[in-house]
């Protein structure tokens, strides 16, 4: 539902079914509500069984990538040699998306429930659930959840009586948006600096502690408690657009819209009647100028590609940006872009761990180029400049971070060229002091 | 002993009592005792507010590290307070979602209402520090804040004022 607002006709609430809901955040609440009845018909079924069904649902990962689920799940070892360990990204900090933060908050158990539902599925006895520091409340409510399922037989050494063991350790982050990337979050856990480490080897062979290791995000694993309980095929037959996008997917949608919030829609539905039927469209008098769709590290997107855009893996990416974790920011004419952009590149260059120097060097000197902009003291060469540094911090580095920053700056530059023509030719007034 | 001659200042121990006994509790959450080190230094904030010279050593001898590591990790990660902050810790977000929704003008209004003066800085009573934090993950709710534990939505400048009153 399209919390906080009532629920949209257009919406198909499955995850979201319950936000806003309090009586579902508890343990008995949420068997009420027929939880737990997934990971029960997964601990009935082998391994092997699991994933197929999720595979057959065409579950992709929802925290950015699109990676086909089962597949990542079929990629862990047949036999447990090594201890096998799956992690729940719950770090939550990509500007513009705010969905992982409801679940957890109103459907722990239904984060839980997937969660286990991924560690029989992987052969796995323990779930590192990351939560980002941030979450105060959120991390009280797990923490709280994750009790509860212990004493209901969800968790432990007898799950539901099938013999399965199975444990959570809720690790809490400490301010680091890195942390969110796969390999940084490990070293995290492991007790060390984010730092993300370099593929090969894939976490499926060298993870946690050098063990064979899954990271799924935390809306990935919220559905496959609902895909395990109704069937891969009925999640598969939730599908508007390309049949390589199936089920249903939260939108967080922030910025300039009248009710900003999450909803949660099929795939394939159409992006503007997301912004124009239930978050209600632009504020009087105002009309769209940007979009940014899949988080902040995607390409900003003209009212144009917006008109016939669709909301899955593939129409985002017709329309030159990517569906990524669906954090939809809403720009209207108000908007000052190149001040936004500073803003996200500032936040890029923050949130740099400093370990390759396109990213280190990049970030920080794409903020100080455009800090001079802003201030009046711009060149037209400047502009070049930037698209030079975003080529050299695009595909060369350790981690996609030093990627994320360019795309919306070389995005910005080619298609919005007049908002930063009017800082360089002087017609705007400078909006700051520094640089 | 050793730990507060390494830091060269006094530092009473944090990991005694339940403080001991919680992070004892911690360790079969993981196969190694590196791994306890980001709740092992929320332990010690939790206790003290922030994470001296002293608790950053004591941290190292307890986890089998040398401070120099311990201190690579704790300045890494920027909810770890190295210096003592006020009684109350107050993060804006000011993110792009949030800024385009007026993110900078319920700043200001905190730095105004708390009489820091400016951002990081403890106001002189002791009571405040206000600093601008980057995406707390609640956009649709513009403007977040983040108060000690408390994650307050939906912040204006009109209701700043009114917020501060319930943390003295």
């Amino acid at each position: 539902m399209g919390y906080p607002h009532p629920s949209h006709a257009g919406e198909h609430p499955v995850l979201s079914k319950h936000f806003g809901d309090a009586g579902a955040r508890t343990f008995d609440g949420w068997v009420k509500r027929g939880g737990y009845e997934g990971l029960k018909k997964a601990l009935g079924m082998t391994r092997d069984q699991v994933v197929e069904e999720v595979k057959a649902s065409g579950l992709r990962g929802r925290g950015g990538a699109g990676f086909p689920t089962g597949m990542k799940w079929s990629f862990m070892p047949k036999e447990v040699v090594k201890p096998h360990y799956l992690v729940c990204n719950a770090d939550e900090s990509e500007p513009g998306t705010f969905k992982d933060r409801e679940i957890i908050r109103w459907t722990p158990h239904q984060l839980i429930e997937g969660c286990a539902i991924g560690a029989h599925a992987i052969g796995a006895e323990r779930i590192y659930i990351y939560i980002r520091g941030e979450f105060t409340p959120e991390h009280k409510i797990l923490l709280a959840a994750v009790d509860e399922a212990y004493k209901g037989g969800a968790l432990g050494a007898n799950v539901f009586g099938s013999g399965r063991r199975i444990d959570v350790v809720v690790h809490r982050g400490a301010g680091a948006y890195i942390c969110g990337e796969e390999t940084a979050m490990m070293n995290s856990i492991e007790g060390k600096r984010g730092n993300p480490r370099i593929k090969p080897p894939f976490p499926a062979v060298a993870g946690l502690w050098a063990c064979p290791t899954t990271i799924n995000n935390v809306e990935t694993l919220a559905a496959a408690g609902h895909i395990l309980r109704q069937g891969g095929a009925w999640y598969k037959g939730l599908c508007k657009g390309n049949p390589k996008s199936t089920g249903t997917k939260l939108f967080s949608v922030c910025g300039h819209v009248q009710r900003p919030g999450n909803y949660e829609v099929v795939m394939g539905t159409s992006m503007k009647e997301l912004i124009y039927d239930m978050c209600g469209g632009m504020r009087p008098g105002r009309t769209l100028k940007a979009v940014i769709p899949g988080g902040s590290s995607v390409p900003i997107m003209t009212p144009a590609e917006v008109e016939d855009c669709l909301l899955d893996y593939e129409g985002v990416v017709a329309k030159g940006s990517m569906l990524g974790s669906g954090g939809m920011i809403v720009m209207d004419d108000s908007t000052d872009l190149v001040y936004q952009v500073m803003r996200l590149a500032r936040f890029y260059a923050h949130e740099s761990c400093a370990q390759c120097t396109q990213c280190r060097e990049g970030t920080a000197w794409t903020t100080r180029i455009l800090e001079k902009i802003l201030a009046g003291k711009g060149r037209r060469e400047d502009l070049d400049l930037l698209l030079d540094l975003a080529d050299n911090m695009t595909g060369k580095t350790i981690c996609v971070l030093s990627d994320s920053c360019a795309a919306p700056v070389v995005s910005a530059i080619k298609k919005f060229p007049a908002e930063f023509d009017a800082y360089i030719s002087r017609e705007k007034q400078p909006v700051m002091v520094t640089a | 002993m050793s730990t507060a001659h390494a830091a060269g200042e006094s530092h009473q121990p944090v990991f005694v009592g339940p403080t001991r006994a919680k992070l004892e509790a911690l360790f079969p959450n993981y196969p190694t005792k590196q791994s306890v080190l980001l709740p092992a230094l929320w332990l010690v904030q939790e206790a003290r507010g922030w994470i001296s010279e002293g608790a950053i050593h004591e941290v190292a001898e307890v986890l089998g590290l040398t401070p120099a590591y311990v201190k690579g990790v704790v300045t890494f990660y920027t909810m770890y307070h190295t210096h003592p902050v006020g009684r109350h810790f107050i993060q804006v977000c000011t993110t792009s979602p949030c800024n385009i929704c007026g993110a900078e003008e319920v700043t200001k209004a905190f730095l105004r209402h708390t009489g820091c003066g400016e951002l990081g800085a403890t106001s002189p009573d002791g009571r405040f520090t206000v600093i601008e934090v980057e995406c707390l993950g609640a956009c649709g709710f513009a403007t977040p804040v983040l108060i000690d534990d408390d994650f307050v939505e939906g912040v204006t400048p009109e209701r700043v004022a009114g917020i501060l009153q319930g943390y003295k």
